[in-house]
């Protein structure tokens, strides 16, 4: 590729030609200052933070679109550059609360960080008006509050280019230019599957994640209740990053010591439900292949993925396997065969899961997940909400010791744990498929060909004589265009997973911030790393598998597991 | 069928016929008998009944028996709006204003039939108070240059005959058979021709950008999203002479590689949509547009986009993604349109009086266009004056020009006698110029350095009663709510300024607010995203440039010179009073006290300025001040 040489506040910079300013400077280590860029992200150059005085141009350019040229010389500095980027903070804040202090992004906010480092010291305008709008916390999963939205164009842009919902616009004009859902109705009433992108994003308060902390305290602090937690795979090398740890880091036995301490009275790990998720869901393709069922079959675990479906391809639901999600199976285990184990009332259970996920909480309300005669989980929170909780109880996250799970349900294979990134839940399916096709114990178990944060993976994998066409994608751009595929005909896949968050579960909606796919791939690696070091790699190894089906399920597909652990979709009108 | 400028010319020929009446000289003496009757179809004179008097005038016509000597023509804009409807009557150029449906029958009477003028339709000039028997009398029309109104107002728009008769077409036959693409370009950079719609780019060099790009598709845009207060040419021009704009086009899109383009047309323009539309098609038909246009192998189809009404989507990006469906927000440049523009391919955009120079160039040649004008700024520029004006209208006036002229010889000067206090030029990029600048000649550069910018040409003429103040906060108004959104500065910075600028009109203002408005216009201009704020605080600058004593007496005095700022005007009873009592009676919070036959005073601590005691005195006793 070509390269051009620039010049940076007086530091002569290569960058390959069609590189930003922004990209080249940060390239060679010079920092500038942005809002609404993210690098996940197509810039739009719109919130003017990271202008800078460029050869050639007549105002200041907005670094993050304007490329590279030869010979440039640029400066980030100067005086008018420092004026203005203060007048846009000033202007932004003029037009925002000021109860940072008790903002949910107190201490997150990149509006709050840029005031701090750009050094803004003066309110100029404060005595301005300042936009007035009505709260939206119509749904379970997100709360939007406009008033603290700086029109970054963040969710429009991962709404819209990412996933493909286009559940955000800007709308009016001038001061009453505002970002918009369809008609400005509530998120329920929209084609909203509550991804929770768009909260991972958000610079500011503007949209967040449901809080249920305040639900989880209470259930704790009542003597009773037995309350019961499960943790998913992906949140033991996000949690870290919450409690001021590198990305990547690996922090499952903290996280379990972390939270007993809190007082949950059970500590399970959802990566046993993964490898049940995968008993079952296994099972079911092996059937549909073999009986002539509907193919290509589609993973379900992921609620915005499932949301999506039953939104925009309800003719194609009977792809959809109809093995609950691990949370969802887990929920029906611990108020059946948990309750009945040890003997507790399941009336007294309160079950919670900790999830990377904001559709999640969503999820667990559907009233088709209420097989243990209960609503199967209770109270969902989000690896951000956990992260909060253990910063309130004051948990010194680094020195605590680890400790295991739980036992029985307390244990899961290295395939349960790759559920966290995409390609997880094939690559697991695929090994235990793969031993029951060839009737062997196969050591060669790593499709590697399925990791990765590629939107859209595919492969062919040999079986015996059975050859499987597999796809993997991830994100719901990716999604509608392997369903458009499914629907037209021409996706000749016998078995796909679908994620619905960019990189599966470890870029959930509900994970730290902030985020890029940079953390990410870290994210993804580590789980990766889980599995590599774990006894068993395959979900069908698990002992507690084994145990569960000999002592209540009897066999994948049985009666009961159709009872227990299947569930039903239906299309959502909205 | 290939065509050639001689089978152009033959068309001309048979079609010159009807038109004839119009391009002779006459002889006066002789009682003609055939005549034209060109009547105003532009949008102003449409809608103060032009429609009903051509009914009038053919029921009048075919009662005498005389619908095939007199011909009836609806034409486009003449331009003189102030004075609508009006009407033309060929042979002798007769001109006639404030023309009625009533008034037919005289016309036909006494004109038509027995060859007297009828003096009281007459134009009267303001100032001697003569009668204009003829259009080129009419001092309105006296100075000005018409080459992009050349047609309008002179042919039936609706009709591709009479513009080909006028010599319509040999410029795209021209460059179609005889030039290639970069002689075009070349002619058109030489003539000097510069963008009409603001900025004063070069046409010619913008052209070979998008030539010079690499790709298997290019388009072509016209700009005809007219939305500066007050500015019509561009109206004008699609509805008086719609072909021109499309040979502009046409010629354009040979010369960049162009197969495709849009006209961008606001939807507030129904009749300028309705021309382009039945000009298109016929151009079409006759082979002007379309596929293979004439057996050249080259295909040229242009269609019609309409606004929604957002005035940032004159901004070129903006309107390219209002274009292509999306909502209308500008994005950062480059990449030019040149390189990357509609659906991600090179394209030219133009605005309509730009398209409507380039028929002009390529016919008659660079050298010609340059003898108008001024070097740097060559050719003729069209004004939209309206404000505090005699004549508003449109004018054509070669560049150069000083305002003054335009003002006073063209524009008849100010209203009732008044003094005059700014013109505003180039809409809310643009400034508020002071008498003392009214001898600038008027080019794109000149104005610039005055802090004003040519704009699309719209003129604002403001007298002694226009607070400059007040003028400042309708353009910050206007700017704020048509601001995208998009960015920081504008969205935010100019609605500080709107409040800033409220403040003082209604007293509140304190002396460190003139300071804050200029470092917020000064941010404003340097970190917006597009043009239109990066030009959006221009009213704002140049108002307190030039009339910062009338910001300061706001500010310090809490007075208002001009009178306009209600919240700081006070009503005083004078000496005229004759105690009625009106006032008193109507006063909404009784703030008017006196007794019967006496002088009555006003509380002016209570007073609310609502002016209804002002406008209610029958003895004109209460003054504002």
């Amino acid at each position: 590729m070509k390269t051009v040489s620039l010049t940076i506040n007086g530091i002569v910079v290569k960058a390959p030609q069609g590189f930003s300013i922004l990209e080249a400077a940060r390239s060679a280590g010079i920092y500038i200052p942005t809002l609404c860029y993210h690098p996940d992200l197509v810039p739009e150059g719109a919130c003017r933070m990271c202008i800078v005085e460029g050869s050639g141009a007549k105002t200041l350019v907005a670094s993050c679109m304007y490329p590279v040229e030869e010979g440039m010389i640029v400066k980030t500095n100067t005086a008018k550059v420092r004026e203005a980027r203060r007048m846009v903070i000033e202007l932004l804040l003029a037009n925002h609360p000021k109860n940072c202090l008790t903002c949910r992004k107190n201490g997150d906010c990149e509006l709050q960080t840029m005031a701090a480092d750009m050094g803004v010291r003066t309110h100029r305008f404060d005595w301005g008006e300042r936009k007035i709008h009505t709260f939206d916390a119509s749904n379970p999963c997100l709360v939007r509050d406009q008033e603290k939205c700086i029109l970054c164009g963040r969710c429009i842009r991962v709404c819209r280019d990412i996933q493909q919902m286009n559940v955000y616009s800007f709308a009016n004009r001038g001061f009453n230019s505002i970002v918009s859902t369809a008609f400005e109705q509530d998120l329920s009433k929209v084609a909203c599957t509550y991804c929770g992108q768009c909260a991972s994003l958000c610079p500011t308060g503007a949209i967040v994640e449901k809080d249920d902390t305040e639900r989880v305290w209470e259930a704790i602090n009542d003597p009773g209740k037995v309350v019961v937690v499960q943790v998913a795979p992906s949140v033991r090398v996000a949690l870290g990053e919450e409690m001021g740890m590198e990305a990547g880091s690996i922090v499952t036995g903290k996280m379990v010591a972390a939270l007993r301490n809190l007082g949950f009275d059970k500590v399970f790990d959802t990566n046993f439900s993964a490898d049940l998720t995968i008993m079952e869901e296994g099972y079911e393709f092996l059937d549909r292949l073999t009986k002539g069922g509907v193919l290509p079959m589609i993973t379900s675990c992921s609620p915005g993925w499932v949301n999506m479906c039953e939104l925009k391809y309800p003719d194609l639901l009977n792809h959809l396997s109809t093995a609950k999600s691990p949370q969802g199976m887990f929920g029906t285990v611990i108020k059946t065969y948990f309750a009945h184990q040890a003997e507790i009332d399941p009336a007294h259970i309160v079950s919670v899961s900790v999830m990377p996920c904001t559709a999640k909480k969503a999820e667990c309300v559907r009233p088709q997940l209420r097989d243990s005669g209960y609503q199967d989980v209770d109270i969902v929170i989000t690896t951000r909400e956990l992260g909060r909780m253990l910063r309130e109880a004051g948990i010194d996250f680094r020195s605590i010791r680890s400790v295991d799970f739980d036992s029985p349900l307390g244990y899961g294979t290295g395939a349960g744990a790759i559920f966290g990134s995409s390609g997880g839940v094939m690559e697991a399916a695929l090994r235990t498929v793969a031993d029951i096709v060839t009737g062997q114990d196969l050591w060669d178990i790593e499709y590697t060909e399925v990791r990765g944060l590629d939107r859209t993976k595919e492969a062919q994998i040999q079986m015996g004589d059975k050859e499987i066409r597999i796809a993997v994608c991830n994100s719901l751009g990716a999604a509608q265009k392997m369903m458009d595929r499914v629907r037209n005909g021409t996706a000749s896949y016998h078995f796909i997973e679908i994620m619905a968050c960019p990189g599966g579960c470890i870029g959930g909606g509900g994970q730290p911030v902030p985020t890029n796919m940079d953390i990410k791939k870290k994210r993804a690696e580590a789980l990766y790393k889980i599995d590599e070091y774990s006894q068993f790699r395959k979900s069908h190894e698990n002992p507690d598998i084994k145990t569960i089906y000999k002592e209540w399920l009897e066999q994948p597909l049985s009666k009961k597991s159709h009872q227990y652990l299947h569930t039903t979709y239906g299309r959502q009108k909205r | 069928m290939m065509i050639t400028a001689e089978k152009l010319k033959e068309m001309q020929d048979v079609y010159k016929t009807a038109v004839s009446l119009r391009l002779e000289k006459n002889d006066r003496n002789e009682q003609p008998t055939v005549f034209d009757v060109l009547i105003c179809g532009g949008t102003g004179c449409k809608s103060s009944g032009s429609k009903e008097i051509q009914r009038q005038l053919e029921y009048e016509l075919a009662a005498r028996g005389m619908l095939d000597k007199v011909h009836v023509v609806q034409t486009g804009c003449h331009g003189f709006c102030e004075n609508g409807p009006l009407m033309i009557i060929y042979p002798g150029q007769f001109f006639y204003c404030r023309v009625k449906p009533d008034d037919a029958g005289e016309i036909v009477e006494s004109h038509l039939c027995n060859g007297r003028p009828v003096e009281r339709l007459l134009y009267y000039d303001p100032v001697d108070g003569k009668p204009a028997l003829t259009a080129a009398d009419v001092s309105f029309y006296k100075k000005q240059k018409r080459i992009v109104l050349e047609h309008c107002g002179r042919i039936d728009p609706e009709k591709i005959e009479e513009y080909i008769a006028v010599g319509g077409y040999a410029a795209l036959v021209k460059a179609l058979t005889e030039m290639t693409q970069d002689k075009v370009i070349e002619e058109v950079i030489d003539s000097g021709l510069r963008g009409r719609g603001g900025a004063g780019f070069p046409t010619g060099k913008k052209w070979s950008f998008a030539k010079n790009a690499e790709s298997d598709k290019k388009y072509i845009i016209c700009n005809a999203d007219e939305g500066d207060p007050g500015a019509f040419m561009d109206r004008s021009v699609l509805e008086g002479d719609p072909h021109r704009v499309l040979e502009g086009m046409a010629i354009a899109a040979y010369a960049i590689g162009a197969d495709e383009g849009y006209i961008y047309v606001r939807a507030e323009y129904p009749l300028a949509v309705q021309r382009l539309k039945i000009a298109i098609q016929q151009a079409e038909e006759r082979g002007f547009l379309g596929k293979n246009i004439f057996g050249s192998g080259k295909d040229i189809m242009l269609h019609i986009k309409e606004g929604a009404g957002a005035f940032v989507c004159g901004e070129e990006t903006a309107l390219i993604a209002s274009i292509e469906g999306r909502r209308g927000m500008p994005r950062p440049r480059p990449p030019f349109p040149a390189n990357e523009g509609l659906w991600g391919k090179p394209t030219n955009n133009n605005n309509v009086e730009t398209y409507a120079n380039v028929a002009q160039i390529i016919n008659k040649g660079a050298a010609w266009y340059r003898h108008f004008g001024t070097a740097e700024s060559p050719g003729t520029k069209v004004f939209a004056l309206t404000g505090k004006i005699n004549h508003t209208g449109l004018a054509e006036v070669p560049m150069g020009i000083t305002m003054r002229e335009i003002i006073y010889d063209i524009g008849g000067g100010i209203l009732d006698g008044k003094k005059f206090k700014a013109v505003q030029i180039g809409g809310p990029s643009g400034a508020c110029l002071p008498e003392e600048l009214l001898d600038l000649p008027v080019t794109y550069d000149s104005l610039t350095e005055v802090g004003a910018m040519m704009g699309s040409g719209g003129l604002v003429v403001m007298d002694e009663t226009t607070c400059m103040v007040d003028v400042a906060k309708f353009f910050i108004n206007f700017t704020q709510s048509e601001s995208c959104g998009q960015c920081t500065p504008c969205r935010e910075g100019t609605k500080r300024m709107l409040e800033i600028l409220t403040r003082i009109t209604e007293g509140g203002g304190s002396e460190s607010d003139l300071e804050l408005l200029e470092i917020l216009a000064r941010n404003i201009k340097q970190a917006s995203l597009c043009g239109l704020g990066q030009t959006a605080p221009n009213p704002v600058l140049s108002t307190i440039k030039y009339f910062r004593d009338e910001y300061e007496a706001h500010i310090k005095e809490k007075h208002c010179p001009a009178g306009a700022c209600e919240s700081l005007a006070s009503y005083i009873i004078t000496d005229a009073c004759k105690g009625c009592g009106l006032c008193a009676r109507n006063c909404p919070v009784h703030v008017i006290t006196g007794k019967v036959k006496e002088k009555h005073c006003i509380d002016q601590e209570r007073c609310i300025k609502c002016g209804t005691c002002y406008t209610n005195c029958p003895f004109d006793a209460i003054i504002k001040e």
